[in-house]
């Protein structure tokens, strides 16, 4: 099964004259695979991942998170899918500064209805699989960028989504975090996670199995390793 | 289909706290408005409460069995007297403790022969019988009153207030007024009576001497009856029938606890001013809270686009700003009850009262607060649901 079909996706933002930012895409993203999406500045890229993560509806053409059709759902369907299907990790890491790691984790499981204990429980395993066990009881403040990031992810990962999709996760690190981060997203690909990670950052893309590139809203090339 | 995106009810609480958590001094400032209102308004139900219930333990405290009987005014306006048998047939009633007439008398007095007649100072002269003090459980500030001896003599007893207005600030010795057409001793002065307030402005001679003295037909105006409590109701219904038997309609009968509780009731009335003014803090304090709440939506569209990524649906980041709204007003109304009730122990202890304060208002006033969140907190909930995620997250 799939976990992600973009199928002849188009995208227009409403102007005075409309920013087309994707163009008749498709993309067809299997269970367990890791994809990198590269491309200049206003390539359209953050769009494709607004698009699959259903943040933002498509002007034509389909969308299917893990076999199910969105593209006319009602905006409390989507919020369904996003909470059962879907995980996501941001340039800003966006913690609660007042909460700590595990708390912070444990959050990605709030609008499933999980018992709170139960959710510390998970978030604990996955805290675990980011390697910060050691950090669950710290404050965000009290961590560097990488692990702040690397808190982010396990927050995306708790309820074991179909899909991860992780929007410049290294825009805000040094290289040598940015390859930190990047490993731990292979780590969790071969635990079975299906990954679709957007970043400008062509070398740490070249280490991941298929980079599409895009380019105005096209997907220019689309290989795998 | 995937199962609905929900929140437990338990989540809402600690979600409403992370704001005032993250910034308390903010949720602090904001709350303050509204703490001014509810203390407002605890306070001037308290000490209203207070006041009424320390004049009410007063009352208790000198017994609720003191009755007056006194001459309706007549059909023609006239004022009419008693007649003369109606004390010895009022005592003659078996529930009857006490009982003391007073009859006023057309005399004035004044502080020396040499002041103007005009100058009455609006004191009334009374003939009173001598166990009057006991009947209305009266106090004497200095001297002694009225007995067996000194109703004889031309002695007087002033009343509080008369004594003042007199400038007579002791008794006994050579103290004497000018009263009828002679001096007249100053044997005793009064402290204010509760029951019998129209004693403060009075000067009290015996009957006797009323008669010999000042050669005064002197009727009973007023008898003060002191009922076994347990019957105070049955010696009410017989009273203006055994005062009066020819012609009972011309006698009232009232209960001075009554009337002066009434009055109480009446003086809290007064209050809805400040209640008002609480009302207002409590607007403004509202207000304060909504416009905090939209700069915090603007604050937080980054936490907003985050909750909508991880599944929350518009109506749970709406709940989520208006829990935090009626979270923070909440603090402010707990905080601004327990300033209100101790503006209330600190002025009862001041004035020696006990401290009464309705839990009805204390409940009243936190709902209240809890009101002023939840609508202050519409609007800014409102706008922080119609956040489209994408746009959320890109502003942020």
């Amino acid at each position: 099964m799939s976990a992600l079909v973009l199928d002849a996706v188009t995208k227009e933002h409403p102007a005075a004259t409309p920013v087309r930012a994707l163009c008749d895409v498709t993309l067809r993203v299997a269970a367990g695979e890791f994809v990198a999406v590269t491309g200049a500045s206003g390539s359209g890229k953050s769009t494709l991942l607004a698009v699959a993560g259903t943040l933002e509806r498509p002007t034509s053409g389909s969308v299917q998170v893990a076999g199910t059709a969105v593209e006319s759902m009602s905006d409390a369907d989507l919020s369904a899918v996003r909470s059962n299907h879907l995980g996501f990790v941001f340039q800003q890491f966006h913690l609660l500064p007042t909460r700590s790691v595990l708390q912070n984790v444990s959050d990605g499981l709030l609008y499933r209805g999980v018992p709170a204990s139960e959710r510390l429980a998970r978030a604990a395993d996955a805290v675990a699989a980011v390697g910060l066990a050691h950090r669950r009881t710290h404050r965000p403040a009290e961590l560097s960028g990488g692990e702040c990031q690397r808190v982010a992810i396990a927050r995306a990962i708790v309820g074991r989504p179909a899909l991860l999709l992780a929007d410049e996760p290294t825009g805000n690190l040094d290289s040598a975090t940015g390859d930190e981060i990047f490993a731990v997203l292979a780590r969790l690909h071969e635990g079975g996670t299906t990954i679709l990670v957007v970043t400008h950052n062509e070398e740490l893309a070249r280490r991941v199995p298929r980079a599409v590139a895009l380019r105005d809203g096209w997907i220019e090339r689309d290989e795998r390793r | 289909m995937s199962a609905r995106a929900r929140l437990r009810v338990a989540d809402v609480g600690p979600l409403a706290l992370l704001g005032v958590r993250g910034r308390p001094a903010r949720a602090a400032l904001s709350a303050t408005g509204v703490a001014i209102g509810v203390a407002t308004l605890v306070a001037v139900l308290g000490i209203s409460a207070s006041s009424r219930a320390q004049l009410i333990a007063q009352i208790d405290s000198l017994g609720t069995n003191l009755l007056t009987v006194s001459p309706s005014a007549a059909f023609s306006g006239q004022a009419t007297n008693l007649p003369p048998t109606a004390p010895a047939m009022v005592a003659r009633i078996g529930p009857v403790e006490s009982d003391a007439a007073t009859s006023e008398l057309p005399d004035s007095v004044y502080r020396s022969r040499d002041i103007p007649a005009v100058n009455s100072e609006a004191i009334t002269v009374e003939a009173a019988d001598t166990g009057l003090l006991r009947t209305v459980q009266g106090r004497l500030w200095a001297g002694s009153f009225l007995n067996g001896a000194t109703a004889h003599l031309p002695a007087v007893v002033l009343g509080h207030d008369a004594a003042a207005a007199l400038g007579i600030d002791r008794a006994g010795g050579r103290v004497t007024v000018w009263l009828g057409s002679r001096s007249f001793d100053v044997v005793g002065i009064l402290e204010p009576v509760t029951l019998a307030p129209e004693l403060d402005r009075a000067a009290l001679v015996g009957f006797p001497a009323a008669h010999q003295v000042l050669h005064r037909l002197a009727r009973p105006s007023e008898i003060y009856v002191r009922a076994d409590p347990s019957s105070v109701a049955a010696v009410e219904s017989v009273l203006s029938a055994t005062a009066d038997p020819a012609s009972p309609q011309n006698v009232s009968v009232a209960d001075p606890a009554d009337a002066l509780t009434a009055r109480a009731d009446a003086s809290a009335a007064f209050a809805s001013l400040y209640l008002s003014l609480g009302a207002v803090a409590l607007l403004v304090g509202g207000i304060g809270i909504a416009n905090v709440m939209v700069i915090a939506v603007l604050e937080r569209r980054g936490e907003i686009g985050l909750r909508r990524a991880m599944g929350a649906r518009r109506i749970h980041v709406g709940l989520q700003f208006v829990s935090e709204a009626t979270a923070i007003s909440l603090l402010g109304g707990i905080a601004g009850a327990v300033l209100g009730a101790l503006a209330v122990a600190v002025y009862a202890g001041l004035r020696h009262w006990s401290t009464a304060i309705p839990p009805a208002a204390l409940a009243g006033a936190v709902g209240v607060a809890l009101a002023v969140g939840a609508v202050g907190g519409l609007y800014p909930a409102w706008r922080a649901s119609r956040l489209s995620p994408a746009e959320a997250l890109r502003s942020a």
